[in-house]
């Protein structure tokens, strides 16, 4: 029939709730020219992520066809099709950041949380990632968890900041 | 009108005009690749590309628009230079085994590397490589594709489909369905125009000619071609003939020469569709009419793309349409009863093979609900050019064919049955029919044309006043049946928007999936003739107009199919073999569990090297999940390949002891 691997990992009722939500901001955006990309961010921020069920909520209340908003999914790196841990570890790899270890700072964190570029620890605490460049290069190597930003970090400072998030805080 | 300089020439063209329409209104033609003209500029290749005096950058000829003044070289060292970088540089990640492709010789990249004399390629480095996505009507191999995306414009601008769209980015990016899922299973109408335009081997049709030389070969088989009208005007041009030379007789005399034992033509099979699709609106009409509630408009059936479409989309509506099989399967039904009895034949036996200018009509076939007794009503579908194909290795001399006849008693048509192949001709055919049979006069337009219906208009519409019926038909006495007629899928949604909200004025509508209808379907030969539609249109109207008889309920055959076989038109043994029903599909094939992926081995054979695990794709995967899931996939895929060369190498080894004396 189609491709079900990747669905919306939430119960049905908050399931419902979020599409809800998502048609909410769909009706928000209507008749508005080029607002595909709005309304992938707000379910984005919604859901966590843009599964196949969720893109397919928005080819058919905005009528446009699938493909298409898959072809938007797919061409900017922010947008994912897989769920995304609790929270999101970005290591800076620009220039000054990759200069000064930020590539250290990467592997310590494979290592640590076991997993790869890209990919999500098992008990769904952590998703890790590689950005390109926060505009922090004063700050290198720079990393963010969700939307703090950690300066001049290294792997005895990772573990400390790791720490809080583990307990649950923020 | 604006004057510019272009190589020297000083021309005078329209305000608007791009540089290259400017340059081939006079006589310079500039070197182009992705550029379809009215229907596709995005300048995705720069091929085109021209030197502009005062502007620094290179421009793409096939968007820049002319200006007063303006002085245009297209052939200078820097066009040149730049134009064959481009070229590499596309030819760089484009798969190089042009020998085994089905566009050697006739593609538009392998033509362009000719004219712009490259002899050497530069730039090695690392290839995007994907699987073979093979749909029982078209093959996508991204392998080949050069990003020119014509296909994601006919797809989502003029068929109004969606199934294509550019996925990811750079080096990733491909024309595919919405994350990364095969053709097979999502709603694609397999409408083929994509495999029309695409200028390499990336989009085709999946073939089916071994198939075919297979039956051929085996003498428990009893074989039997038909043709479909759109065909006899369209396959002279893989023989270098005009677009719309006539050549039904040399299709006939090609048929014998092949082999086949039994060569009908589809014609019947429409003219048969019209006595059972007019009986059928008819019956709609007097119901709706009588008030006993009945489903209007009807709309024709014939076009399985169309069919497909319209299930995917509008689910909800399919009582509108007719439930009329399709001509080449009716024929195909026929040919297994009323002729397997004829002939005394088992209908296990026979093999039915249909040349069509269609690729959905390969889909068409394999859906359950196209079978009889447990055997399909037809067996394989060529395209008008796989059948080219075949005509060419078989070693047979076309264009000098003498004119043969078709077989009787499956082989006999009305003029009615040619008008088929073009948008507006059911239609034109149903009315033929459904008019004499309720006034027992002649439809009352020159030739029978009905006229305001005749071309290529998107949407086309007619009424046609009832007067003076046959007493049967009283009751019809001051109706005016309203019908419509499009071609294109961009058109059929215009109506069916009308129908879904329950505003269509219409009592008929004929649907074609393809703008133009089966003349430009997606199986037909790609022409560079811009009046090509036009010609094969006449061809096909000349056809028409050549025969005796052009009303299909005239057709001897058919009446004696009636008396001796069938029945009534309508009734119970028609029901069961003429006869279908429709799947509630959904816009994301969400409603049912029909896939049409093609079997393994087609896929291996297609391309035995197609290796899907490679390390520029896992790089961009993003979970582990995917990643195993994608090792599975490679796992079959290579166990595919395996299993395809095991079976090469023993048909090898049988070959060489075959040829190698002992």
């Amino acid at each position: 029939m189609r491709q079900t691997s990747e669905s919306c990992c939430c119960p049905v009722d908050e399931k419902e709730r979020a599409f809800d939500q998502i048609s909410n901001v769909i009706d928000l955006y209507r008749n508005k020219e080029g607002s595909l990309i709005q309304v992938l961010h707000r379910a984005q921020e919604i859901c966590g992520h843009l599964p196949l069920e969720v893109q397919e909520l928005i080819a058919d209340k905005m009528n446009i066809p699938l493909a298409t908003v898959s072809g938007v999914v797919s061409f900017y790196s922010f947008f994912s099709t897989v769920p995304k841990g609790e929270h999101v570890i970005r290591v800076c790899m620009g220039t000054a950041c990759y200069v000064r270890g930020g590539k250290k700072i990467v592997e310590h964190l494979m290592g640590h949380l076991g997993v790869d570029i890209g990919e999500t620890t098992k008990d769904g605490k952590f998703t890790l990632e590689i950005a390109r460049c926060f505009g922090a290069c004063g700050l290198a190597p720079a990393m963010m968890v969700d939307d703090a930003v950690y300066k001049q970090v290294n792997i005895n400072k990772v573990e400390r900041i790791f720490e809080k998030y583990r307990e649950g805080g923020r | 009108m604006v004057t510019l300089t272009i190589n020297g020439q000083t021309v005078t063209v329209k305000e608007g005009t791009t540089i290259i329409e400017a340059a081939a209104q006079h006589g310079i033609s500039i070197p182009h690749l992705c550029y379809m003209k009215d229907v596709h500029k995005v300048g995705a290749c720069r091929i085109c590309v021209v030197e502009v005096e005062g502007r620094p950058a290179l421009q793409a000829s096939c968007l820049a628009e002319v200006a007063e003044d303006m002085v245009v070289h297209t052939n200078t060292e820097r066009v040149r230079r730049a134009r064959n970088i481009l070229f590499d540089l596309m030819y760089s990640d484009h798969s190089e085994d042009c020998l085994s492709c089905t566009r050697n010789q006739n593609c538009e990249l392998q033509a362009m590397g000719k004219l712009l004399g490259v002899e050497t390629s530069r730039y090695e480095g690392a290839r995007s490589s994907y699987h073979v996505d093979a749909s029982v009507s078209v093959t996508r191999d991204m392998s080949k594709c050069i990003l020119c995306r014509r296909c994601i414009t006919v797809c989502n601008e003029i068929q109004g489909v969606g199934a294509l769209y550019p996925q990811h980015r750079g080096f990733n990016a491909e024309a595919s369905p919405a994350m990364e899922m095969q053709l097979g299973k999502v709603a694609c109408s397999f409408c083929g125009q994509c495999t029309v335009v695409c200028p390499v081997g990336a989009l085709k049709v999946t073939n089916s000619m071994q198939k075919v030389w297979e039956a051929l070969d085996d003498a428990s088989k009893i074989t039997i071609a038909q043709v479909a009208p759109a065909v006899r005007v369209a396959l002279g041009e893989e023989f270098g003939l005009e677009p719309g030379a006539r050549v039904t007789g040399k299709i006939a005399a090609a048929f014998h020469h092949l082999g086949f034992d039994h060569v009908f033509d589809t014609n019947f099979g429409a003219d048969l569709t019209i006595m059972e699709e007019g009986t059928e609106f008819l019956g709609r009409l007097t119901d709706a009419l009588k008030g006993a509630g009945a489903t209007l408009p009807m709309i024709t059936s014939c076009s399985p793309g169309w069919v497909k479409y319209m299930e995917h989309t509008y689910p909800n509506e399919l009582a509108h349409l007719s439930s009329c099989k399709s001509p080449h399967t009716m024929m195909g039904a026929v040919a297994k009863s009323y002729y397997a009895e004829k002939i005394g034949v088992d209908p296990k036996n026979i093999v039915v093979v249909s040349i069509m200018p269609c690729t959905a009509k390969k889909f068409e076939i394999v859906r359950p609900e196209m079978q009889n007794g447990g055997v399909p009503n037809v067996d394989a579908v060529l395209t008008t050019r796989e059948f080219a194909g075949m005509i060419k290795s078989a070693g047979i001399d076309f264009v000098n064919l003498p004119d043969a006849k078709f077989d009787n008693p499956l082989g006999e048509s009305t003029g009615a049955a040619d008008i088929f192949g073009l948008t507006g001709g059911v239609m034109e055919a149903a009315l033929r029919t459904v008019y004499e049979l309720v006034t027992g006069r002649e439809l009352p337009f020159d030739k029978l044309h009905v006229t305001p219906i005749v071309g290529f208009n998107q949407v086309k519409e007619a009424s046609i006043k009832i007067e003076n019926p046959l007493p049967n038909y009283s009751f019809l006495d001051g109706v005016e049946a309203k019908i419509a007629v499009t071609s294109g899928l961009a058109g059929a949604k215009i109506l069916m928007e009308q129908v879904k909200a329950g505003e269509s004025p219409y009592h008929f509508i004929e649907i074609m999936g393809c703008p133009g209808g089966c003349i430009m379907g997606g199986g037909q030969p790609r022409s560079r003739d811009p009046e090509v539609r036009m010609k094969r249109l006449s061809g096909l109207y000349a056809e028409d107009e050549n025969k005796t008889l052009r009303k299909s309920h005239e057709n001897p055959y058919i009446k004696s199919l009636y008396e001796t076989y069938l029945g009534e038109p309508n009734g119970h043994k028609a029901h069961e073999l003429l006869h279908t029903h429709y799947v509630e599909r959904g816009k994301f094939n969400q409603l049912t569990d029909e896939t049409f992926v093609a079997d393994a081995k087609v896929i291996a054979k297609i391309r035995s090297a197609a290796v899907l695990h490679d390390s520029a794709k896992t790089a961009v995967m993003k979970t582990s999940r995917e990643r195993e899931s994608s090792k599975v996939l490679a796992m079959e895929s290579e166990n595919r390949k395996l299993q395809s060369d095991l079976e090469d190498a023993m048909e090898t080894i049988d070959i060489l002891k075959s040829v190698i004396p002992r």
